[in-house]
């Protein structure tokens, strides 16, 4: 038996991010906790400068843990590795290699003990599922922002982590291909059951792919602010979604909450004015 | 109403000796004095390609741009650009990034004057507590309003607009419209927006024109937004008259695309098969 519960399989405990300033260390996360079960689709919304992707990197392993730590599998987290795989707002590909190679990266060293020809399928499969079947062998230069986004969300996919991090990753697609993507996502969440971890600023995106959307205060000194337990029926499907009597229910909740957020920065704002 | 920015039968290739990407064909597009367009389409279909155009940031393979009769050969400030991913200088502060732009172009403002320009443009998008700071303390949000504060500190009489806001919150992404709505009407500024929210298209702008699906993409109808302003967000939503243009644009869009999916569809392979092979980290076991 493992030494970690299914209810908690990705544990934040106390998580801080404290930067330190000339004018003194600066708190963007204070004491942030959460427990996720496996399997979970968590979508975390909020202001911008909130430090939604400050929580994500430090999860990640790319950003260091001032305080608290991160449980994920009954294991505290150590830096990055391919376990928990992200998605970044910008692809972040390596310019000068083809999208198969770009994938292939990754699966070389996950699959390390598989045969080529394993490898080999993972990458086109992957590929092919979102959508890149005919421009594998281009490199990011002539593939356009969108196809860009699609070979890192491959990539990540491909690694088969145990938890999935999604940092904006469709911010800056158009609606239409958004819309194709978030469908993807429905579709590898119902075939996979990643546990995933998500930022965005989507309410409505949050709506249709999490399990519970996490609600985050304005910075600094960030924290929890609300959970919502997202009780639309799966397997979804986006026109059923949007006639359900709890999604208008759910997504006046959230924008509530973020007016409301939005309300108390103004105060503060001009409380402190002098 | 008088044209000011136009682009006759425009044609843009990449690459050379066999290897070229046929991006744009055939593009015509007039802008008319203080006009509001909005340009929506799939990603890959050319966007960014034509709003280079338009600046003179790119050169067309064929065809004119002409800016107020002169063809377009280099960027200017009268024509101000917002780009999707920022592109501010890393090494410059927020009021460093404004400056920079406030400097070259307002030689007609005195010092103090110039300053007071910055100042106005960065406390319109709320930056005034992160004027000091730099774009790597910045998050991605705050960053592209330092790019809108930077753009519009030109006084440009068109702005073009690369998807300025899709990457932004909800709230954010309202204030920014609304600013930019007010100057458009203010200051008579002729607006192209490029946009992946047909609904954004919907709330600013006087005209909504498909970009089609490339290779060699050309562009739509222009579907009319014949709306009276000031437009209300939230009543908006349900209005029959919007309902009816949303429709439209979306119906049209996804006609595109199941004509592109069809067409690509004649001559693919059959799907990879996925192995069944857990990857390295799945293996240890934990206990």
């Amino acid at each position: 038996m493992n030494s970690y519960t299914h209810t908690h399989y990705l544990d934040l405990v106390n998580l801080c991010k404290i930067y330190p300033t000339k004018n003194g260390p600066f708190t963007v996360l204070e004491k942030f906790n959460l427990q996720v079960v496996e399997g979970e689709f968590i979508c975390l919304i909020g202001h911008s400068g909130c430090g939604k992707s400050t929580i994500l990197t430090m999860v990640a392993g790319l950003n260091e843990i001032s305080n608290g730590n991160v449980m994920l599998a009954g294991h505290e987290i150590d830096g990055a590795s391919p376990e928990r795989a992200v998605v970044f707002q910008s692809p972040s590909l390596l310019p000068w290699l083809t999208a198969y190679d770009n994938v292939m990266l990754g699966v070389k060293q996950a699959f390390a003990h598989g045969s080529k020809k394993e490898r080999d399928q993972i990458v086109k499969y992957y590929l092919e599922s979102v959508g890149l079947g005919d421009n594998m062998q281009k490199k990011p230069p002539e593939l356009s922002q969108g196809m860009c986004q699609r070979v890192g969300i491959a990539r990540a996919f491909a690694l088969k982590p145990k938890l999935m991090i999604l940092d904006e990753p469709l911010g800056m697609l158009d609606a239409l291909t958004k819309h194709e993507l978030q469908d993807l996502f429905v579709k590898l969440h119902a075939e996979h059951k990643l546990t995933t971890l998500m930022v965005t600023h989507d309410v409505d995106e949050a709506l249709y792919l999490s399990d519970r959307v996490v609600m985050m205060t304005n910075g600094p000194n960030a924290t929890l602010g609300d959970i919502l337990k997202n009780t639309l029926p799966r397997p979804r499907i986006r026109e059923d979604i949007m006639e359900h009597p709890d999604y208008y229910k759910h997504r006046d909740y959230l924008i509530n909450f973020l007016e409301e957020q939005d309300h108390q920065a103004e105060r503060k704002k001009t409380g402190t004015k002098d | 109403m008088s044209i000011v920015l136009e682009a006759k039968n425009v044609t843009k290739n990449f690459g050379h000796n066999g290897h070229t990407a046929e991006v744009l064909d055939q593009i015509n597009l007039s802008l008319e004095q203080g006009e509001f367009v909005a340009i929506v389409g799939f990603s890959g279909t050319g966007k960014t390609t034509l709003i280079n155009l338009l600046a003179g940031l790119e050169h067309p393979t064929s065809g004119t741009i002409t800016c107020k009769g002169k063809p377009v050969t280099e960027p200017s400030p009268e024509r101000g650009i917002i780009f999707q991913n920022y592109s501010l200088m890393p090494w410059l502060t927020v009021r460093g990034n404004v400056s920079l732009a406030v400097h070259q172009t307002r030689k007609d403002l005195s010092a103090a004057e110039r300053k007071e320009c910055v100042e106005h443009y960065i406390e319109m998008v709320n930056l005034s507590a992160s004027i000091d700071k730099r774009p790597g303390e910045l998050s991605g949000g705050m960053r592209q309003r330092v790019s809108v504060a930077r753009a519009l500190s030109m006084n440009p009489e068109i702005l073009l607009m690369d998807e300025p806001l899709s990457a932004l919150d909800a709230l954010t992404r309202a204030v920014l419209q609304d600013q930019i709505l007010e100057i458009w009407q203010k200051e008579q500024k002729t607006i192209v927006l490029i946009t992946n929210d047909v609904n954004e298209g919907i709330l600013m702008a006087d005209r909504i024109i498909p970009l089609n699906i490339g290779p060699k993409a050309t562009l739509g109808p222009s579907f009319p937004v014949d709306l009276p302003r000031p437009r209300n967000r939230k009543t908006m939503n349900h209005d029959p008259h919007v309902k009816r243009i949303r429709n439209e644009v979306n119906h049209y869009l996804n006609e595109q695309s199941r004509q592109h999916k069809a067409h690509s569809k004649a001559d693919a392979q059959p799907p990879t098969r996925l192995p069944d092979l857990e990857p390295a980290h799945m293996k240890k076991e934990y206990c």
